[in-house]
């Protein structure tokens, strides 16, 4: 409708755009197709085949289910824990308590290799513990622990948690009647967003992981890094697609609900 | 329903060593109006809050309600209706939920239930509204439905906490006559917050001026406007204007002329801007300057110079304008002029 040229500048700026996300987009592209072609140095041509997908399952579909086992038990243990202790960081707020928040960022913001042979050193001579999943589990939890509290007690403070109880207090409204009436309804946009988060989290998390698997624990990502090292081409790339699959539903879901966490809070 | 509360000596001390209200005593009559009126940080709200249950006060300051000893009785048993400025309505819940919801923690019949939220509604002129989320609602309209909530579990006590600060003026007016009402018809026994003294003089049966921490003066909005017990409330209520000059012969001597006392022995005197009169050369009590003149409508605000102290505010209804500078001859009305409180005669 426009009568205005549209200027030129706005076409170089969509180029450079469409440039950068090409730069991106390309690779993770090209190994997609190396993942369902026959033999990627001899290009497309040689043909589409799922057989790569079809051995990689074959090879490695236990570091699948690992994975998803260690994240929904990450996602369980991050909110019976994250849960209350977002909703004490809000009740009684000081300078303690923001305290306290700053420092939960610490697992984020330190290495987690370190983090990992913090564990190992405190932990890896209880040899059970050490060798079975419940070692990744512990690390996982506390590298997602902080993604789990800081969403949920975001939103606690945006609805004013602390009146609202009151109020449903003045009502009559014992303390259990209020977390599930009141405070857990409220805050539901937040705990989404966090659980999201920490399964997205856990389930890509490499640095801690490969310090604390043992050859039987291994998860899906320590499993890629394997297959990469001692696999044909083929057989990696396959196994990134079976990654892609399952992460970026997560990665969309993640995004909706941190939307919709955000809409709530304004 | 109604009932009596009862401070004594509560006072309240925060962990960090603040003391946010002195021991101090308040008795509420079953079904008064009682309104703690003063700026903040005065401790107001503290008190409100020991009452409804949400602080505790220091040892040895003790809640009764009636006879009964509530001292130690968390707020949800204390069967109290609390108002907030922030509404506090469960965004969670629609206006039908949300007054239901102390009937429901209640336990009560459904049928009982849903009659009492209509009633609710209807009380407050929100019948068709029940089905609303609250997001759907205007400030002044979540404010009734926080009433209606609060009024639903039949109280004990009702508790306002600035329930008409969040509100633009014309709402806040509105909401005033429609609380007004509520109170008068319904009554309850209510303890209302406000920094706002018009709030307060229209609302309170009794008015309770406080001041850091401690009762600077209680009594019927009548008797704080116009006998006001310290140099703070007569200042906090409305304007006060203020004059000192020298007692001879029974009158205030100044520069600008001569106030007759009437029998008082003060030589720091106060009166309200509503209690000057502009009269003739000849009748008056004291001249002055114009600075600066405001017109409010009904009535006319001057602000005028009678030299050495600070300017007198006077207010006149006559229809006319007050260029700066000119000369003014003002009266007193008699009766009018109050000692300033705590001041040595």
């Amino acid at each position: 409708m426009s009568a205005v040229r549209t200027p030129l500048r706005y076409w170089l700026q969509l180029a450079a755009t469409l440039a950068v996300c090409a730069f991106l987009v390309v690779p993770v592209g090209l190994s997609i197709l190396a993942g369902v072609t026959e033999n990627f140095f001899i290009g497309v041509k040689s043909g589409l085949t799922l057989r790569w997908v079809v051995q990689v399952w074959d090879l490695y579909h236990e570091t699948v289910w690992r994975s998803i086992g260690i994240a929904l038990a990450c996602l369980a243990c991050t909110l019976a824990l994250g849960v209350p202790a977002a909703y004490a960081l809000a009740r009684a707020q000081s300078r303690l308590t923001r305290w306290i928040e700053e420092l939960l960022v610490l697992p984020v913001a330190v290495p987690g290799l370190a983090t990992a042979l913090a564990l190992i050193l405190a932990y890896g001579t209880w040899r059970d513990f050490r060798a079975s999943w419940l070692f990744i589990l512990v690390g996982h939890v506390l590298f997602t622990l902080p993604f789990m509290v800081r969403s949920v007690l975001a939103v606690m403070m945006a609805v004013d948690l602390k009146t609202l109880e009151e109020a449903a207090a003045s009502l009559g409204a014992s303390f259990r009647e209020r977390f599930f009436s009141v405070v857990l309804p409220n805050v539901r946009s937040g705990i989404l967003a966090g659980s999201l988060m920490v399964l997205t989290l856990s389930m890509g998390e490499f640095n801690l992981t490969w310090m604390l698997h043992t050859p039987l624990t291994k998860t899906l990502p320590v499993g890629l890094a394997d297959s990469y090292a001692s696999m044909r081409l083929e057989i990696g790339s396959a196994y990134t697609l079976i990654f892609l699959v399952m992460i970026v539903p997560l990665l969309v879901a993640l995004q909706w609900a941190a939307a919709r966490a955000q809409k709530r809070g304004a | 329903m109604a009932v009596a509360i009862h401070l004594e000596r509560c006072g309240k001390t925060f962990p960090d060593g603040t003391r946010a209200l002195e021991p101090l005593s308040l008795d509420v009559a079953a079904g008064e109006t009682v309104v703690l009126l003063g700026p903040s940080g005065c401790g107001k709200t503290t008190m409100l809050r020991i009452i409804a249950g949400l602080e505790s006060p220091d040892a040895g300051g003790r809640v009764l309600f009636d006879r009964e000893d509530v001292t130690a009785l968390p707020i949800e048993r204390r069967g109290v209706g609390m108002v907030f400025q922030s509404y506090a309505l469960f965004p969670n819940m629609t206006v039908a939920q949300n007054v239901d919801y102390g009937l429901r923690v209640r336990k009560m019949a459904r049928p009982e239930r849903d009659k009492r939220v209509a009633e609710m509604l209807e009380l407050v002129d929100l019948a068709s509204f029940g089905a609303r989320r609250v997001d759907q609602l205007s400030g002044g309209q979540r404010q009734r439905v926080a009433l209606a909530r609060a009024l639903a579990i039949r109280p004990r006590a009702l508790l306002l906490d600035e329930p008409l600060t969040a509100l633009d003026a014309k709402l806040r007016e509105q909401l005033r006559v429609e609380i007004d009402r509520l109170l008068r018809s319904l009554d309850v026994t209510s303890v209302y917050v406000t920094h706002d003294q018009s709030e307060a003089m229209a609302l309170g049966d009794r008015i309770v001026v406080m001041e850091r921490g401690r009762i600077a003066q209680a009594g019927t909005p009548q008797e704080i406007y116009q006998r006001p017990a310290t140099a703070f409330v007569a200042e906090f209520i409305g304007t006060m204007n203020r004059l000192t000059g020298e007692v001879v012969d029974g009158c205030l001597i100044l520069p600008a002329g001569r106030v007759p006392l009437d029998g008082l022995a003060a030589r720091e005197v106060m009166f309200r801007p509503e209690d000057v009169r502009l009269v003739a050369a000849g009748e008056h009590h004291l001249r002055a300057t114009v600075i600066s003149s405001f017109f409010l409508g009904d009535h006319t605000r001057l602000v005028v110079d009678v030299g050495g102290t600070s300017p007198l505010v006077v207010e006149t209804t006559e229809r006319r304008t007050w260029p700066r500078g000119e000369t003014v001859h003002m009266a007193i009305a008699p009766g009018a002029i109050l000692a300033v409180p705590g001041q040595a005669p």
